[in-house]
């Protein structure tokens, strides 16, 4: 059982001494203890996976009690079953990972101490995250990683963009998170606890499917989930934060973090199974959601943005699969998403370390002979992003678009939506691979990957190769999910998809059969690209619906309009003080005036009062 | 004990005055043993005190409850007694009042130049005035140690202040003499009435449950109210202390954010609301609302701040709206939320006012238009101001998180709309904390300030902070342990609270 408690231990331990040094630890020793602290835990990971998958048991273990004040008694507790194994399994394992590959892209970086001490706090936050038995917990895990991924995005703290971007990132999912947090408070309220297990019992037997009560609370979490996630309307964060460094937004704004929304929903499935009309909008968003962020990512010519929209489009499906109640799916989509979309985002961090931090796609070209392995890598990503025959990407998304069209009513309308996304998907990865890949070199590279780098890309290529053929031990967490007879043309249209997108994507960016400058002949066609390009305008929209408001107010009420009421009583005061004043004006006459006149009056009312 | 406590306090301060006759460096060391002096005093009476007695529900009404008590006659003609009580709270109060005032006089240690030892003797004789407020129980005193705490702060701010300081002590003076007044007639007219047979009494547990009922219980418990939440600061009685904290030295400002401002809370809880149960309950709506504005007021204009000082002065109004919420929640999770929030918020701020002062010390200049990048500098200092801006915007793990999120939890249950409102604190909370980092520390550095890093006596004075405020964070246990009896013995005396604030607010059950 004390494994259990290492394995967050390990990289808090870390990210503690990493953090007291204050920069001053060697980068050796740094970089040793940043990249070890993680394989440490992957270890116990492991170990742990394997009695797991031995015995097939839940495990348990109470720390401490939090707090206790009447019936609100919150643990710091652990809650081991096969869905937190599938997790922790994904951020140690893919976390080590990239924590190796760092070593060697942040080798020049003054700051290294810096960096590891807080890639290991996310590590341990993320873990506390999925480990939590109730939802204070992990509610801390969730608060956790949002500060570490504030703190990473704006880790080049001297370029104010990159700090602007960190605090979009922070406030954008902190609204979501406020919505979270009332959902907590209702819950809490209304079953009397925060422990999950208990509080889904407790849901079962005190709601009816479809009552408001858990219809409401079920929102406010999807609150929590949209914004951590990047889904619509919370989404316009995740672009941004690729101002960090590249191995951050594999870790966290790829494999981990943004899917923290998905194994939300999945961990509290028994509140939304209650509420159908939230599961409905999530699969909507979910959908909305892949659209979007993929028709965007076709605009983009950051090589960086790119993979941003196409991991909210990613994590669209995610949320399709648990919206139409394919937990398992949704998961698995989740697993096999942090590899290929780590593998990806580390091949692009590849590219730009040795291209002279060159973002742009159009300014690179012919790297495939130049760049080898990286080339394979991001080839082997982008099959496994489009859902190619056999990569794992094929096997979670073709279970999640089976599952959708197994919806009642609209199941087909839902389908197809994905299967168009599945077609954009297509299309943008292999015009990133032809662009940056082939073509005329425009850069040259100045230098190849080390081991430290090579390493990461090989075993992750292997694993969004055959990460597909896994078998994830979520039997006993979700309800049995119904078998699926769809038609074999369905599934062949499915299958076939993603190679027409590919066919599409030969066609326009390598063969040259179909000209994108023709496509973008019309004016109406370019503004449409614009429109992509630009996210849609969100960005624009939000400025003018929330921060020049708010930005407005605060000016308006900068300098205390309270304070005029308190300057008021100050200046009747002053008025009454200079028109008393000038009664003593030292003039004899006026004096004896005055007290000739209050003596008659005075004299006045006393005879008045005798009569 | 407790009269001991307030002498040796008071003395310590005359001692630290005139040490600095023999040398300037002498009152500093004088008013750090006094305070660490005090601290012994207090732990070992508490050692004393048999360890049944803490788990006990403690009746107010009951002389044998209270922790620590003792009465002698003062002025007997009219009732009045030298009356201190300690319970759990006050001992709470106590502790963070002698720990934050170390705190104080550690980050002031080497910025007076200026008679240092009468600098240092207005230091320690606020905390004397501090300490007699938390302990008092006859209402009389409690008025006159209200008092005695605001002169040494009055000279503090107007001595050692900054260019404006002459206006910012002018405006705190009569901010709280005023509203000082009001409560002296309420405690006046209470005591009165409440007297049977000419028989007049101001002690605490004599008055509760006299108060007059119907207009004049309202009017009364409004002195009280006002008094306190100008000193808490509530909106709109806030706008003093923008003024004063920006023009306060720094030892000014950290025991004005940390400890006066909890005599407000302290006030209401203790005094306001037990002594006007029906009043108060009649009165809650209003009070939330003033609270949840404070809550958005404080953040909208802490955001629009260039001064750091005035940014974490207008944080503390949007804090304190939390503990205002709490109070007149009154459930055990609000209440208990209310203390910790006394106690984180104490705490955080202290440490983001010591951070405003060692900032001023170094650059001369509070206005972070001309800050920015300083982390390149004083990466110390950075990673301090990182966590004590995280700790305020209510990172969970640490004291703040807790104490804000049972706030909350315990007003959803009787306000779930009021809780909503509040809840939009968290976000804004997070614009300026963020941005109050953005302004300084990050960002392009700034070649014209060489600035030195935290030394040894900082750092040791913030890691104090930070491991108590990671404590209360996540083990809060101990603290709730300490106030639990407290709150079950002042929770009876308003029952029905929660269900009439319910049925008040429109949309109140959930």
């Amino acid at each position: 059982m004390n494994t259990i408690a290492l394995i967050p231990l390990f990289p808090l331990l870390s990210a503690a001494l990493l953090i007291i040094s204050t920069g001053r630890m060697p980068r050796h020793l740094a970089a040793i203890m940043g990249a070890g602290s993680v394989g440490l835990s992957a270890i116990c990971v492991a170990m742990l996976a394997n009695s797991f998958l031995a015995d097939g048991q839940v495990r348990e273990l109470t720390l401490w009690t939090w707090m206790s004040i009447g019936d609100f008694t919150p643990r710091i507790a652990f809650y081991i079953d096969g869905l937190t194994i599938v997790m922790m399994s994904v951020i140690t394992g893919v976390g080590f990972l990239i924590h190796l590959y760092s070593i060697e892209f942040m080798w020049d970086d003054e700051s290294i101490c810096r960096y590891f001490a807080y890639m290991n706090l996310f590590v341990a936050a993320m873990l506390l995250l999925v480990m939590a038995d109730n939802l204070l917990l992990l509610y801390l895990g969730w608060e956790g990683v949002g500060v570490c991924s504030y703190l990473l995005v704006g880790f080049w703290y001297r370029d104010p963009a990159n700090g602007a971007a960190a605090r979009k990132a922070f406030i954008v999912t902190r609204v979501g998170d406020t919505a979270m947090a009332l959902g907590l408070f209702l819950l809490l309220t209304q079953l009397g606890t925060l422990d999950i297990q208990p509080m889904m019992a407790a849901a079962n037997s005190q709601w009816q499917v479809g009552d408001t009560l858990p219809v409401l609370a079920t929102a406010l979490l999807l609150g929590g989930a949209v914004g951590k996630s990047a889904q619509l309307p919370l989404h316009t964060w995740l672009p941004d934060a690729m101002a960090g460094p590249t191995p951050v937004s594999a870790l966290i704004h790829a494999a981990t973090m943004v899917t923290a929304g998905v194994y939300l929903i999945a961990r509290t499935y028994g509140l939304f199974l209650l509420a159908p009309p939230t599961m409905l909008a999530v699969a909507w968003i979910g959908l909305a959601t892949l659209l979007l962020a993929g028709f965007t990512a076709l605009a983009q010519n950051d090589i960086k943005r790119i993979l941003a929209y196409s991991t909210i489009s990613q994590i669209g499906y995610m949320f399709l699969a648990l919206g139409v109640g394919a937990f398992a799916s949704g998961i698995f989509h989740l697993m096999t998403h942090a590899f290929f979309k780590a593998l990806l985002f580390l091949a692009a961090g590849a590219v730009i370390h040795c291209l002279h931090h060159e973002h742009n796609i159009f300014r690179m070209g012919g790297l495939r002979t130049r760049l080898p392995v990286v080339f394979a890598s991001f080839l082997i990503g982008s099959a496994a992003l489009a859902a190619l025959p056999f990569t794992s990407g094929f096997y979670s998304k073709d279970a999640i678009l089976l599952s959708a069209w197994a919806v009642e009513d609209i199941g087909p309308w839902l389908w197809a939506g994905g299967l168009l996304g599945a077609l954009l998907t297509s299309i943008y990865s292999f015009r990133l691979v032809f662009i940056v890949f082939f073509g005329e070199a425009q850069t040259e590279p100045d230098r190849q990957p080390g081991w430290k780098m090579a390493t990461p890309l090989i075993l992750l290529c292997v694993l969004s190769l055959v990460g597909g053929w896994f078998a994830l031990p979520l039997a006993g967490v979700f309800p049995p999910a119904d078998e699926h007879r769809v038609s074999h043309a369905v599934e062949w249209i499915s299958i076939g998809t993603p190679l027409l997108g590919l066919l599409l994507a030969y066609l326009m960016f390598l063969g040259g059969q179909l000209s994108v400058d023709k496509l973008l002949a019309s004016s109406s066609a370019r503004a449409l690209r614009d429109f992509w390009f630009s996210g849609w305008r969100m960005d624009q929209l939000y400025d003018a619906l929330w921060v020049t408001p708010y930005k407005k107010i605060s000016h308006v009420l900068r300098d205390e309009p309270v304070d005029a009421i308190y300057n008021g009583i100050v200046a009747a005061n002053q008025w009454g003080h200079r028109r008393l004043l000038a009664l003593q004006n030292g003039e004899l006459r006026w004096y004896a005036t005055t007290m000739a006149l209050g003596l008659i009056l005075l004299l006045a009312v006393m005879l008045r009062n005798a009569s | 004990m407790m009269l001991e406590l307030i002498l040796l306090l008071l003395v310590g301060g005359a001692v630290a005055w005139q040490s600095e006759r023999i040398n300037p460096n002498l009152p500093r060391w004088v008013a750090m043993a006094t305070v660490c002096l005090g601290l012994i005093l207090l732990m070992s009476a508490v050692a004393d005190i048999p360890s049944e007695k803490f788990s006990i529900t403690a009746d107010p009404t009951d002389a044998q409850s209270w922790l620590l008590y003792s009465r002698h006659e003062w002025i007997p003609r009219f009732g009045i007694s030298l009356e201190f009580g300690m319970d759990g709270l006050s001992l709470l109060m106590l502790l963070l009042t002698l720990g934050l005032g170390a705190v104080a006089i550690i980050s002031s240690w080497d910025e007076i130049e200026f008679k240092p030892g009468l600098f240092q003797a207005n230091l320690v004789w606020t905390l004397a005035g501090v300490v007699g407020v938390f302990l008092s129980l006859d209402l009389f005193l409690f008025f006159l140690f209200w008092e005695v705490m605001l002169i040494p702060m009055y000279l503090l701010i107007a001595i050692w202040g900054h260019e404006n300081r002459g206006y910012a002590a002018m405006k705190f003076f009569i901010f709280t003499q005023v509203s000082g007044l009001l409560m002296l007639l309420s405690i006046v007219v209470l005591a009165i009435q409440a007297a049977d047979d000419g028989n007049i009494s101001f002690s605490y547990g004599e008055l509760l449950g006299s108060a007059p009922g119907g207009t004049a219980g309202m009017l009364t418990m409004l002195g009280f109210f006002v008094a306190f939440t100008v000193k808490l600061p509530g909106f709109p009685f806030h706008t003093w202390l923008p003024d004063a904290h920006t023009q306060a030295p720094t030892a000014g400002s950290v025991l004005l954010a940390g400890i006066l401002l909890k005599t407000g809370a302290y006030g209401l809880l203790r005094f306001c609301i037990p002594l006007f149960p029906e009043a108060s309950m009649q009165f809650a709506p209003v009070a939330m609302t003033l609270g949840v504005i404070g809550i958005i007021y404080g953040a909208i204009l802490a955001f629009a701040q260039t001064d750091f000082k005035r940014l974490v002065a207008y944080s503390s109004v949007s804090h304190m709206g939390f503990v205002l919420l709490g109070l007149y929640a009154w459930n055990s999770l609000a209440l208990q939320g209310a203390i910790m929030q006394m106690v984180a918020h104490g705490v955080s701020t202290a440490a983001l006012f010591m951070m405003a002062g060692a900032l001023q010390h170094r650059l001369h200049t509070r206005d972070m238009n001309r800050m920015g990048g300083l982390w390149h500098q004083a990466p110390r200092m950075g990673a301090c101001a990182m966590f004590f801006a995280v700790a305020s915007l209510g990172l969970p793990g640490l004291g703040n998180f807790v104490a804000e999120f049972l706030v909350l939890a315990g007003l959803f249950a009787v306000a779930p709309w009021m809780a909503a409102a509040a809840a939009i604190g968290l976000i804004t909370a997070a614009v300026y904390s963020l941005w109050m980092m953005q302004q300084t520390f990050q960002g392009k550095p700034n070649d014209e300030h060489k600035m030195q890093d935290f030394g040894a006596r900082e750092m040791s004075a913030m890691v104090v902070m930070i491991i108590a405020l990671l404590w209360l964070g996540l083990y809060p246990q101990p603290v709730f342990d300490l106030t639990e009896p407290v709150l079950e013995g002042l929770q009876p005396l308003v029952a029905d609270l929660p269900s009439t604030i319910a049925a008040t607010i429109a949309g109140g059950t959930p």
